[in-house]
């Protein structure tokens, strides 16, 4: 299977490690990846505060170069996947969106057609590898490793796609095939407050320190994230967020933990990446590792 | 030509322009038109008057008829639906056939549409000519009279039913009344009080149910369902699946022996009456007042079925009476019945669509229907305010509108939730003096007494706060909140967010019809709303008939109601049923479709379009044949039919080209 | 005790704004909303806010702006789209804040020197500039036009970034960034068109 590959501005930059472990992840299950071309930054969440209507235009050039190559195209970051959504139903919903942004896209000569489908590494990795196929990669089982696994907003908001809106389990059931224990965690796709740490910090630490609390408290030994913002927030902010109880618990990406159980070389998953180590747990719950 | 049908006599015409006061006449030129009409070949006589509908107007009509031989009349006035029946009489009256009347509206379809009134007129002499050819084929037709059997069924055993069922075997007429739970008392029978006035609900549905149970001119079928329905107004035949108790229901006199004997001694399996939360046997009665007062056995419990091992102590302790058999078959019997009243109810929404609502994940929340059970005397805590872990609340938080006035689950208010909230937020405050708090968006009293319920209620100290409710949780975020449900939503009137700290969560689910409603609504010919409610013939002058003649509909399954209006509308559907079956007979319209024989090729085309069931295939001829009374005249068989075998009544192809051609010729 | 009178007047009203907000994305059921305050209660960040989530639609849909636009909500709002899936009427609150959000800006309705406005002033211009955000860049045109001095609390996470590798200066681009520039150019012009 080939798919295109859109990385987004967060994962070459703090999201290093999402990237690099999701490539090792695909390269070991025989997955084939195209980068799109000349990508262009998708807009996320910020330029929607600034021109909501520039903002799926800038979506749409990524669409309509995605759509060219005929492959599925892959979007692991949380926000380019909704941003490329958002455009592609509000395109869809609203003609004078339509006109607007079909315009655009003549002009700069490219095809109106922005059908592509839009996919996350959860859904790839569930729905067309399946669990059976993954299970049989793992070679260095997680060995029952508490996690929490944490989704965030904005891949089961507004869409919820490939998974339950308010419940959602793909992580869980990829995480548990390599071996890990899913721990209870109710506020699982609550927002991590986003850009507001740096911007209003009291409100995002509040945000913050309340997840974090909650994984601790189901007993979780790690974190289990699918956004770079939110890994970014979880964990640089960690020590801050600490009060009363020293929270020093390793924020990882569900496809670092994947590249561990698949016995990918920790600096290939990019746990170098991480502030904290995760080498006392992994010696902790007897997880080997390459 | 001019059709010499009638004697063959050539048509004498009639023509009759109405004024309608200035309805009419104040854009068409009534004079002119009446004028243009006595032109017209084959008009006798053409008149105009203010009224025509009126007596005198009426005896126009009669009086030219008679002192002109006149064999068809036109009448050119207000819609059909308004006096076809009037003009129709007055033919009649007169002597001639009341089908040789054709009505041309040159109201609704002239005069108030448009205000050029030289094209009005225009317009009104083009139909008018057009009537004038038309009305000169019109055949005389007879209506037809089918006999109705007075036997009425009643589907669903709930208040409605029962009240339904009541009514009508007064009167004297037979019932059988279907229930496809072991006891009827349908939702009723769960609750504790009743609003606005505190009733106690089993005090006022048992005595009626016993009046069920032991009415002479009532046949009580329960645990049973309909299982076929066949036939027309005035002649269904229903096939009733009887599904097997393992109790032979003449014999048992609900002595609960065999409960008592039975080898287990405590209960196992989830009660469904007590929706769950206590545990009964496999023999069982459904609850103590059940009508008819007899046990059941439930297959998927009791040993004898799974390993045929069991000592059967039940037997034994029936002794005597031998009213245990496990041998007992399910059976389908037939009936025959002229009319049919569907009171199915509703059901609950299922809560645990609301995830946020915790519903089935935390244990300290219930659905309002849970807890009627538990402040009913009779229920599994004995009409005590007790929680699944033992403790009572010392606060409780009453959630209305879950799954009601929300486009993602349920568009529609539920309407009774609100009065029923209320109701269980008096009762718990005088049960347990608990902190009560009632979370709503618009308090919805607007029955006889209602909002003075409502009145009573603000002096008892209840909580109310204006806000639909985000989630509930056991997240604490203060150390208040540490061992509590805490229920988060936004006071509107206060303008900020709240979290309040209860013991117990309430949810004031809505109504939503039946699981099976859509299959039930097939099995009996009739419409569905778009959200799965029984439709109504007409939702203000005609709430309780359906679009199919003979069945009737009342109660919740109509439409989320609350009891007085249920039982009013059961009154008024077993009237309906009384007022067909003492008419004794049916008069059907002839404007029916019949299929020429010798021209009918056999093809079969017809049959499955007709959206009405009315033909059939008779093999012995091999020909279609239409059962005219089912015929709603529709007229899709006449178009579909590829070799036009199929004729209609009072639309004929001649009728109609006539009238076509007669619009068609500019004069 | 301060005495306060408080009295709207209809002339105080701006029915353009009111206009203006039930035809952009979301608006178009914002007649819809009945003040159930669902939103509010399911916003994780209304605990903040000044007006909430219902207060501040039913503001804007009556044409209060000075209120509506100089709220706290706005810039509050982390578009985690929980109201907009709560909401029973089906109403597109995240959108509404959006475009709230983005009036604010335009007419410069926020004090000076705020960041997150800044921030998207910021987003917008790198986008123009280079068609791809390079994060560390960002994050210091952000610092300089708001408080520079805050950069010393942040240096020891700084540290931490550059140690692992994950803050990076290298600008990042779009080598066709003529056709990014042209294609919101485009979007604006097309839109002053149909706006005529």
């Amino acid at each position: 299977m080939k798919y295109t590959y859109y990385p987004g501005c967060s994962l070459r930059g703090t999201g290093r490690a999402y990237e690099e472990s999701l490539l090792a992840v695909f390269r070991e299950l025989g997955l084939e990846l195209e980068e799109l071309d000349d990508w262009n930054c998708c807009g996320a969440t910020t330029y929607m505060s600034y021109d909501e209507v520039q903002s799926y235009a800038l979506a749409a050039r990524n669409l309509s170069l995605a759509t060219k190559t005929g492959n599925d195209l892959m979007a692991p970051c949380a926000a380019c996947y909704l941003a490329l959504h958002k455009a592609q139903y509000y395109v869809r919903d609203y003609p004078w969106i339509r006109q607007i942004v079909d315009h655009a896209l003549d002009t700069i000569g490219l095809p109106r057609d922005i059908s592509v489908k839009v996919r996350h590494p959860l859904d790839i990795l569930l729905n067309d590898v399946g669990l059976d196929a993954i299970k049989t990669k793992v070679t260095h089982p997680l060995n029952g490793l508490k996690l929490a696994t944490y989704y965030g907003c904005q891949i089961v908001r507004p869409y919820a796609l490939f998974d339950d809106q308010r419940n959602p389990t793909s992580m869980d059931r990829l995480l548990e095939a390599c071996g890990a224990k899913i721990v209870p965690y109710p506020l699982k796709t609550q927002c991590c407050g986003g850009s507001q740490k740096g911007t209003l910090p009291e409100v995002g630490l509040d945000r913050i320190g309340r997840l974090l609390a909650g994984a601790v408290r189901g007993g979780a030994e790690m974190i289990a994230t699918v956004c770079p913002l939110c890994q970014f927030n979880l964990e640089a902010f960690e020590e801050e967020a600490s009060n009363a109880h020293q929270f020093r618990i390793p924020i990882l990406y569900f496809t670092q933990l994947l590249a561990l159980a698949f016995g990918v070389p920790l600096k290939e998953a990019g746990i170098q990446r991480s502030f904290i180590s995760i080498k006392p747990v992994l010696a902790e719950k007897e997880i080997a590792y390459a | 030509m001019p059709d010499l049908r009638n004697g063959n006599q050539p048509p004498r015409i009639g023509v009759y322009v109405c004024h309608c006061g200035t309805n009419i006449a104040g854009t068409v030129d009534v004079a002119a038109l009446a004028d243009y009409a006595t032109h017209l070949p084959n008009v006798v006589v053409s008149r105009e008057y203010k009224y025509m509908c009126s007596d005198p107007g009426q005896e126009l009509i009669r009086q030219d008829i008679r002192k002109n031989s006149l064999n068809r009349i036109v009448v050119a006035s207000c819609s059909p639906l308004m006096h076809e029946p009037t003009f129709r009489g007055a033919l009649a009256k007169a002597g001639i056939n009341a089908f040789l009347l054709q009505m041309v509206n040159i109201r609704e379809h002239v005069s108030w549409v448009h205000t050029n009134k030289v094209e009005a007129t225009r317009k009104a002499k083009d139909l008018v000519r057009a009537a004038v050819r038309r009305v000169g084929f019109h055949k005389p037709l007879e209506k037809r009279k089918v006999a109705i059997n007075p036997n009425v069924l009643i589907v669903g055993g709930g208040i409605a039913g029962i009240h339904a069922a009541l009514t009508v075997a007064n009167s004297g007429k037979h019932v059988h009344l279907v229930e496809r739970q072991p006891t009827i008392g349908g939702h009723m029978a769960y609750f504790d009080k009743t609003f606005p006035t505190l009733d106690c609900a089993a005090c006022i549905l048992t005595p009626k149910m016993t009046a069920v149970g032991s009415h002479p001119n009532i046949t009580l079928w329960t645990y049973s369902e309909v299982a076929s329905v066949e036939g027309y107004v005035g002649n269904y035949k229903v096939k009733v699946r009887h599904k097997p108790r393992y109790i032979i229901e003449d014999l048992c006199i609900g002595c609960q022996e065999c409960v008592e004997a039975c080898v287990y001694k405590e209960g196992r399996w989830a009660d469904e009456f007590n929706l769950g939360l206590s545990k009964r046997k496999p023999i069982y009665l459904p609850f103590p007042q059940a009508v008819p007062q007899k046990v059941l056995i439930d297959p998927e419990a009791c040993i004898e079925f799974k390993s045929h091992k069991c000592k059967k102590t039940c037997i034994e302790a029936c002794g005597e009476r031998n009213a245990i058999d496990f041998h007992q078959k399910e059976t389908i019997e037939e009936i025959e019945v002229g009319s049919i009243i569907l009171a199915t109810g509703f059901k609950t929404f299922d809560a645990r669509r609301n995830a946020y609502y915790g519903y089935g994940v935390l244990p300290n929340v219930y659905t309002s229907l849970e807890v009627e059970r538990l402040v009913n005397a009779s229920g599994p805590t004995a009409g005590e305010i007790v929680m699944r872990d033992g403790s009572k609340p010392k606060a409780v938080g009453i959630i209305h509108c879950v799954g009601s006035r929300d486009h993602n689950t349920n568009r529609w208010c539920s309407k009774v939730c609100c009065m029923y909230s209320l109701k269980l937020a008096h009762l718990i405050r005088e049960r347990i003096g608990a902190e009560v708090y009632n979370f709503y968006i618009d308090m919805r009293t607007p029955g006889k007494g209602y909002e003075e319920f409502y009145d009573r209620l603000l002096d008892e100290g209840v909580h109310f706060v204006r806000g639909r409710v985000a989630e509930v949780t056991d997240w604490p975020i203060h150390p208040s909140e540490n061992g509590k449900l805490i229920i988060r939503a936004e006071d509107t009137l206060a303008g900020f967010v709240r979290r309040i700290p209860v013991d117990m969560v309430v949810l004031s689910v809505g109504l939503e019809p039946q699981a099976n409603a859509r299959d039930v609504r097939r099995m009996f010919n009739i419409s569905c709303s778009e959200e799965g409610w029984f439709l109504e013939r007409h939702p203000k002058l005609a709430p309780v008939s359906t679009f199919t003649d003979g069945v009737f509909i009342a109660g919740a399954c109509q439409g989320p109601k609350d009891i007085p209006d249920s039982v009013a509308q059961a009154g008024a559907a077993a009237a309906e049923a009384m007022a067909l079956a003492d008419a004794k007979y049916v008069e059907l319209e002839p404007y029916t479709a019949h299929v020429l024989e010798d021209a009918c090729s056999g093809c079969k085309t017809c049959l499955n379009i007709c959206p009405y069931t009315a033909i059939s295939f008779i093999e012995e001829t091999k020909k279609a044949q239409v059962n005219e009374v089912l015929c709603k005249g529709c007229g899709t068989c006449v178009a579909t039919c590829p070799s036009g075998s199929i004729e209609q009544n009072l639309f004929e192809d001649q009728e109609i080209f006539e009238e076509v051609e007669g619009l068609l010729a500019y004069a | 005790m301060e005495l306060k009178r408080v009295v709207k007047f209809e002339a105080e009203r701006d029915p353009a704004f009111a206009d203006w907000i039930s035809h952009t994305v979301g608006g178009e059921r914002i007649r819809h909303c009945l003040q159930c305050g669902l939103c509010s209660g399911s916003c994780p960040l209304s605990l903040w806010m000044d007006y909430t989530p219902r207060r501040l639609l039913l503001l804007s849909r009556e044409g209060f702006k000075e209120e509506a636009l100089s709220s706290y909500t706005i810039w509050l709002c982390t578009s985690c789209y929980a109201c907009t899936v709560e909401c029973p009427k089906n109403i597109k609150v995240t959108d509404l804040m959006y475009a709230l959000k983005a009036r604010a800006i335009q007419e410069r309705f926020y004090p000076k020197r705020f960041a997150i406005p800044e921030l998207a002033c910021a987003f917008s211009r790198m986008i123009r500039g280079s068609g791809r955000i390079t994060e560390s860049r960002l994050v210091l045109q952000v610092f300089f036009k708001t408080a520079l001095w805050r950069l010393i609390g942040f240096s020891n996470l700084g540290v931490k970034l550059l140690r692992t590798g994950r803050l990076r200066f290298v600008r990042e681009r779009v080598s066709r960034q003529n056709e990014v520039v042209a294609l919101l150019n485009d979007v604006e012009a097309t839109r002053k068109e149909l706006a005529r």
